[in-house]
């Protein structure tokens, strides 16, 4: 697979040091190359690469609104269409806010119209860019500052919002799962998605560490935990065809991947056999 | 020139035709629906070569606008009411990205109480958001301004959105006898848009919407005021331009035997045909009435309504919104920007039927006025 | 001045910002050591090391990563 050495995602940009959100572009941005144009919905990725008069990206990129992105970017692609630039990639980068929440609605018609684009969300489980509020894609446990643990709480009493299934229901022809952790798993994900007529779906773990509550140095090693621990499962599926794109071959115990980080301290031992009968349910099923 | 009867929708459809934007985003709303339908019509039978996206809303027809208008391609859409305030984010971005948008809106009440008929306060909602906005009296008017709407907001000197108002209903869903310009003649009225400012280009790379701290935004504010300001010199531009090749002149007001009245009634869209016709019933008793209708609300065209109305001993400003606690929108721009003894009609609310009879009451009530902002109309006693 | 709608033309402009002033620690790379396994390279968010495994520190937030994963340990971080 061919990838660029060029970097179309220059330093000097905000992000916290060891944020995961930046090495997700990067590797993208690699793989698609330069006849790209990417659209981004507000949230942290926007906000550290595009403060005024500076800009990070290397292409072509638009910023509009936090909820449309995926609208912003089928009038992208419908435009590129008509000047006859069909072999200019359209990407949207939208975090898990901006995708499962309040982007939901656009992305549902984006995805369901067929527009010919991938949209990659970055997902760091929560509104970091706000300072850690949490998202329905907030993780089980997770402590937030809206779902923050307490005398009478636990913290995010949910479960995370299967956001790649609703994408595979709406009959996108390809949807994956990826991590930081695993690029070359990612990259050809990204690859993959590229090829494809119309439109792909990536959904991308990114550990944070300003939101997660870890040294910076490690965010690559708690995406490997997550993977490794089966609280984080790489897959894709291609025209309805699901696949496991990796399986540890050891399933760590998920407590190594909760103790690592602070959003998970407060857990009782008794919580944390919950998540972990709920990740060894979902486990056994894929055979992982 | 061939006149064709039909309705202030197909008008502008037909004027969009003519304008032939690469993208149209549309999302369905009464009663501006069968804009989108005559679209879709066009499109399917490849009258027009744009890429016409089924939006599942108005937020998202807005966006995908403006995400093809950054891209660099001239857009369309259309809305009313509910779907205008939903967009109503996305309208001041628009405007901040100066995206030259060209939109048409039928007026029509806002939720709540629900209603699908006619007022004006789903656009005058809109007014500081740095859009353009024009009022049209009929479906020629309708049609013009499309094409004026977008050889002003494309020109360098402004770059900023326009909507082109139509009252719902009333506008919508009568018919007209229509000019339908030659295509050759809007070609050489309207050049094809290519911006500078903006755009999306793999090979010249920008970054569109940025992130602006108190260092930047106010200038970027700034500017905007200067543009819309400015707008009204490339508007005046454009209308003697529209004047020479179509034959139609249009201003920033239209007077109607105004120029020497001692009271004058000054309002937006079709209400005008109306109180045109009392303005000549009543002349032919010898009084002298006249009607100003402002066609331009924004920029808002302060000297030319001056100008056409200071002659006048009394002026009534008729409404078709109203401004809880301060009264109709229009009335009090104009006392806000001009000298002048003028008092204000809230009417047609949600549809309420203004008849010829409302019209004189109000000349009445403006020669002899008792308060500054009266409800016309109303089923209710009088308060 | 502000540029119309405040569009930035200058793509990567975010290099005249040396967030290299932000680190506390400091990555050193023995290129002896190194495999050139390309682990640091993928992995930093600045993407401020380049082909040759040169550490450009006039970016590097010294976030520890590279260090982190480098399979062989030839990046140490040093107080800076």
């Amino acid at each position: 697979m061919e990838i660029s050495e060029k970097e179309f995602l220059a330093p000097g940009h905000r992000a916290c040091a060891g944020c995961g959100a930046t090495i997700g572009v990067r590797l993208a941005l690699k793989v698609l190359g330069e006849n790209t144009v990417a659209v981004s919905a507000t949230g942290c990725l926007e906000v550290i690469t595009t403060p005024y008069p500076e800009t990070a990206w290397e292409i072509p990129w638009m910023h509009v609104a936090f909820e449309n992105a995926a609208a912003v970017a089928s009038g992208v692609e419908a435009a590129l269409k008509s000047q006859g630039k069909t072999d200019t990639t359209v990407v949207v980068f939208g975090g898990d806010g901006g995708t499962a929440d309040i982007g939901l609605q656009a992305l549902s018609g984006a995805m369901e119209r067929g527009h010919n684009l991938i949209y990659i969300c970055y997902d760091n489980e929560a509104y970091m860019n706000t300072g850690i509020q949490r998202s329905g894609a907030t993780p089980f446990g997770a402590s937030t500052t809206t779902s923050p643990h307490g005398k009478e709480s636990f913290g995010e009493d949910r479960p995370k919002k299967n956001m790649p299934m609703i994408m595979a229901a709406h009959g996108v022809p390809y949807v994956a799962t990826a991590s930081i952790s695993y690029p070359e798993d990612f990259m050809k994900k990204v690859k993959k998605a590229a090829e494809v007529e119309g439109p792909a779906y990536i959904h991308l773990q990114q550990p944070c560490t300003t939101g997660w509550g870890y040294n910076p140095a490690k965010t690559i090693e708690l995406g490997r935990l997550a993977v490794e621990t089966g609280s984080w499962i790489l897959y894709e599926i291609e025209e309805g065809e699901f696949k496991v794109t990796y399986r540890p071959i050891q399933r760590k115990l998920v407590n190594e991947y909760l103790n690592a980080q602070k959003r998970f301290k407060h857990l009782t031992d008794q919580e944390k056999e919950m998540i972990q009968s709920h990740v060894d349910a979902i486990c056994i099923e894929l055979k992982i | 020139m061939v006149l064709k009867v039909m309705s202030a929708n197909q008008a502008i459809a037909e004027a969009v035709k003519l304008a032939n934007p690469n993208v149209i985003p549309v999302y369905p709303i009464t009663p501006q629906t069968t804009i989108s339908e005559y679209l879709a019509k066009f499109v399917a039978d490849g009258d027009i070569g744009a890429e016409y996206i089924r939006v599942e809303s108005e937020h998202s027809a807005i966006s995908a606008c403006l995400g093809a208008s950054g891209t660099g391609v001239r857009v369309f859409t259309a809305t009313s009411s509910q779907g205008l305030a939903l967009m109503h984010e996305i309208i001041f971005a628009a405007a901040g990205l100066r995206a030259p948008i060209v939109m048409a809106d039928a007026n029509r009440a806002l939720s709540a109480p629900l209603s699908i008929w006619n007022d004006q306060q789903d656009s005058i909602s809109e007014r500081d958001a740095g859009w353009m906005q024009t009022y049209a009296e009929n479906g020629q008017e309708a049609l013009d301004s499309i094409l004026i709407s977008y050889r002003v907001s494309e020109d360098n000197k402004v770059l900023l959105p326009s909507m082109v108002c139509i009252d719902g209903f009333i506008l919508t869903h009568t018919v007209d006898p229509v000019d339908v310009p030659k295509k050759e003649d809007v070609d050489k009225y309207l050049p094809p848009y290519k911006p500078d400012h903006a755009y999306l280009d793999p090979k010249r790379p920008m970054s569109i919407g940025t992130f602006t701290d108190p260092n930047y935004y106010m200038e970027a504010r700034h500017d905007m005021e200067l543009a819309l300001e400015g707008a009204k010199e490339v508007i005046a531009k454009a209308n003697a331009e529209f004047a020479e090749i179509f034959g139609r002149k249009y201003d920033f007001v239209e007077k109607y035997r105004s120029e020497d009245a001692d009271t004058i009634l000054v309002a937006m869209g079709s209400i005008c045909s109306t109180i045109k016709d009392v303005v000549d019933e009543l002349r032919e008793r010898g009084e002298k009435v006249g009607l100003v209708r402002v066609r331009v609300f924004r920029p808002f065209p302060t000297e030319e309504i001056y100008e056409a109305i200071k002659g006048a001993s009394k002026v009534g400003v008729l409404d078709k919104n109203i401004s809880f606690s301060i009264g109709g929108v229009l009335h009090n721009e104009i006392k806000a920007k001009m000298d002048v003894d003028a008092y204000g009609f809230i009417v047609g609310l949600g549809g309420r039927d203004i008849k010829p009879s409302h019209i004189k009451e109000i000349i009445e009530k403006t020669k002899n006025p008792t308060q500054h902002t009266q409800w016309i109309g109303l089923n209710k006693e009088e308060l | 001045m502000v540029s119309i709608g405040a569009a930035v033309k200058e793509p990567g402009s975010t290099r005249q910002n040396k967030t290299g002033s932000w680190r506390t620690f400091k990555p050193i790379l023995d290129k002896e050591t190194c495999i050139k396994c390309e682990n640091c390279i993928m992995f930093c968010p600045e993407g401020c090391i380049n082909k040759d495994y040169d550490i450009d520190y006039d970016y590097c937030k010294g976030c520890g990563i590279c260090a982190e994963e480098c399979p062989v340990k030839a990046i140490k971080m040093e107080r800076e």
